[in-house]
């Protein structure tokens, strides 16, 4: 009786421990997951740094820190922070503050410094904004890389994309900033060799025409891209231009022996994506430009202009803004926000809100003009105009606000006003309007003044390259008609399409160090 | 003389020398009833300045400054109203007004920094027939009539109903004061009158 209740007891003292180890072990998993290690690369040396996940942020122990940069550092467990010393020159932090004073100059930090057990955890941001500014050598973070480099070390970024399927197959391999390559072929694959210590890589490029694939080679410094079966004596030219070295690639096709032909016709048009050139064709999202955010203008209650045989804009705007999100999805293989995808209010943050935590890498608010006679017609497209103060914050980057900290002084914090988010894309924005009117007019009729700056609310907060075209007049009849046909809203689709194509490497450019 | 015919003499001369004080004082004084200074309150009916207002071109793509008589007043806040209130009329022949219809002036003010406060019904919200380029003339029509006849002021913000607006149509952005914007203004010439001088002078 009296072992059975202690069985009784034992048993749900057991299911209650497991209860909480099981509770506890996926909040444990989470705080503490260990990403992909960073590799730190100097000109003689390379090292793997382990690396923790705490609440979302990516941290290093300060005592690897200390071991690989040959830094001396101190507790203060009084003030609960530590110093950390470099010659002469000191890096002061407290826990749970997502700041640090570098010689004297306060610095900001993803997260808190943090404790765990006996160790200190700091944002791998650490590195390059507190140690870097007092280290005798650049330490640069490249994240997506997961490279941190330290010293005068080359790392130039690699892209790899296909322009064309084909036969032949055209790809292009960019390399920035410029930098010497030798090229090439060896057994069904082109082997490109770049004067470097190693390389960042923005791809894989999946099998895409007569190209299997694109890697990095065995040697930190050597690019691989390996080709088909059916692939021909590649055809290779190389030009520096822009701060970059452009490797152009034309694979032919050649009749495969014992090999039954691959009856798939080549697409006739390699300029732009027609119907058939839009089929996937396994490009890889380039991180310059992963997300689109397409805002279709009105919608509900606010109609926006109707035309005078009743066409109203917001149906309009939101039914190209669906034609192009399709061609995006399929060509490009890129995200698409739509700001609205059925008929109703939005408010204009809202829209931009969308795009920004969406983190859109350009924005196109679709709309449909209309004015006080029926002669106007045509396309127009629209960029922000900076007022006094979104050119005051241009100019300065960003607006400087001290705030008093609690251990005395003060600290500086770098603030973008939301309604002025803009401000730093103006001249991206203008390009983007530049491609656009373009493209538009080889499908499209233009107005009088197809490109005009103004204050326009939703591209003021949006924090990306942003435009608005208004597509046609719909208060001209005849633009009315043609604007409610499948042929004027396929052409403006299209254009677009290939504007963003054409933008993507305007974003590549100008995105490289 | 006798004493009688003396004391007769002196009441006259007493009562002579009254009435003559009192209608002295009374011609000398101002009267104590107040005057209604109507110069200082309300324009002067026969007097008017000549101003630069703003219209649509007749294909409605941009806008034509027309010159135009408008009743004189005192002070840069009344003038400022008597400016927009003709603003809004109907638009001289071949132009086409671009504020629309029924629009009125709630109040004008004017803050210590030189910028315009424009109140204006909902009528401008209500009634716009859309699109960017007519949102584009209706915003700068009225900010650039304030700014070219009133050196005073710098830049306008656009108030509906007493309330700060994200927009008039869903377009431009009239959260803050603006600048006047020559970009949409279209030289008359050929089907206008020339733009008047900033400095307009009244006349009578």
């Amino acid at each position: 009786m009296s072992r059975g209740r202690v069985t009784r007891a034992q048993t749900c003292g057991a299911l209650v421990a497991l209860l909480c180890v099981a509770l506890a072990t996926p909040q444990l998993a989470q705080d503490t997951a260990s990403p992909a290690p960073l590799t730190l690369v100097s000109k003689d040396w390379r090292r793997t740094i382990p690396t923790t996940t705490t609440g979302g942020r990516e941290m290093i122990a300060l005592d690897d820190v200390a071991s690989l940069f040959q830094v001396a550092v101190r507790e203060d467990s009084l003030a609960g922070g530590f110093t950390m010393t470099y010659r002469g020159k000191t890096i002061v932090a407290s826990v749970d503050q997502p700041m640090a004073s570098v010689d004297g100059r306060i610095v900001t930090l993803p997260s808190p410094i943090t404790r765990a057990g006996r160790r200190w955890l700091v944002p791998i941001e650490f590195l390059p904004r507190a140690l870097g500014p007092i280290y005798d050598q650049r330490i640069d973070l490249r994240r997506a890389a997961r490279l941190l480099l330290v010293g005068d070390v080359r790392i130039p970024r690699v892209a790899a994309r296909v322009d064309f399927p084909g036969p032949p197959t055209r790809a292009a391999i960019v390399i920035t900033p410029a930098t010497p390559v030798t090229i090439s072929n060896d057994a069904g694959r082109l082997i490109l060799r770049v004067e470097a210590d190693a390389l960042e890589p923005v791809f894989p490029v999946t099998a895409t025409g007569l190209i299997d694939g694109v890697r990095i080679g065995d040697q930190p410094n050597v690019v691989i891209v390996a080709l088909s079966r059916q692939a021909g004596m590649p055809r290779t030219t190389v030009a520096t231009a822009d701060n970059a070295t452009r490797v152009a690639i034309e694979v032919p096709f050649v009749e495969p022996r014992n090999l039954t032909p691959d009856p798939k016709p080549p697409t006739t048009d390699p300029r732009l994506p027609s119907s058939e050139s839009t089929r996937p064709p396994g490009l890889e999202p380039r991180p310059a430009l992963q997300t689109l955010a397409i805002d279709a203008g009105h919608g509900g209650d606010e109609i926006g202009v109707r035309g005078v045989k009743g066409l109203e804009e917001k149906h309009l705007t939101l039914d190209v803004a669906r034609r192009l999100r399709g061609l995006i999805e399929r060509g490009l293989g890129l995200r698409v926000i739509l700001t609205r995808d059925d008929d109703r209010v939005i408010g204009i943050d809202e829209r931009a809100a969308a795009a920004n935590n969406g983190k859109a890498d350009l924005l196109l608010s679709l709309h449909a003009n209309g004015a006080l006679s029926g002669s106007p017609s045509g396309a127009e497209i629209y960029y922000e105009r900076l007022d006094r103060e979104g050119e005051a914050v241009r100019q300065s980057a960003a607006t400087a606000v001290s705030l008093p900290v609690i251990s005395g002084g003060t600290r500086s914090i770098e603030v973008v006003p939301w309604d002025l988010a803009q401000a730093s894309h103006v001249e991206a924005s203008a390009m983007l309007a530049s491609v656009i009117e373009q493209e538009l007019r080889q499908r499209v009729p233009m107005g009088q003044r197809p490109i005009q700056q103004g204050p326009m609310r939703l591209l003021s907060a949006a924090n990306m390259p942003a435009v608005l075209v208004e597509m046609a007049y719909l208060t001209n009849s005849a633009q009315e008609k043609a604007a409610g046909g499948d042929e004027f809203k396929n052409a403006v689709a299209q254009a677009l399409y290939n504007a963003i194509v054409r933008f993507r490497g305007y974003l590549e450019e100008t995105s490289a160090p | 003389m006798s004493r009688r015919a003396k004391a007769y003499l002196l009441a006259i001369v007493v009562a002579a020398g009254a009435t003559t004080w009192s209608l002295v004082r009374l011609l000398s004084e101002p009267s104590p009833t107040p005057v209604t200074t109507s110069e200082t309150t309300a324009p002067v009916e026969t007097a008017h300045i000549t101003a630069t207002l703003y219209y649509g071109s007749s294909d409605g793509r941009a806008l034509v400054p027309v010159r135009r008589d408008v009743p004189l007043a005192t002070g840069v806040v009344e003038q400022g109203r008597q400016i927009l209130n003709v603003q809004f009329q109907d638009a001289p022949q071949p132009y086409v007004q671009v504020v629309p219809k029924g629009t009125k002036l709630r109040a004008f003010y004017v803050t210590d920094r030189g910028d315009a406060f424009v109140d204006l019904s909902g009528d401008v919200v209500s009634a716009h027939p859309g699109g960017s380029t007519t949102e584009l003339l209706t915003v700068y029509a009225i900010v650039n009539a304030v700014t070219a006849n009133l050196p005073a002021i710098q830049r306008v913000q656009l108030l509906v109903e007493g309330k700060e607006v994200d927009t008039i149509a869903g377009h431009v952005d009239v959260r803050r004061p603006l600048d006047r914007d020559a970009t949409l203004v279209r030289d008359g010439r050929g089907d206008a009158p020339p733009p008047a001088p900033q400095d307009s002078k009244p006349k009578k």
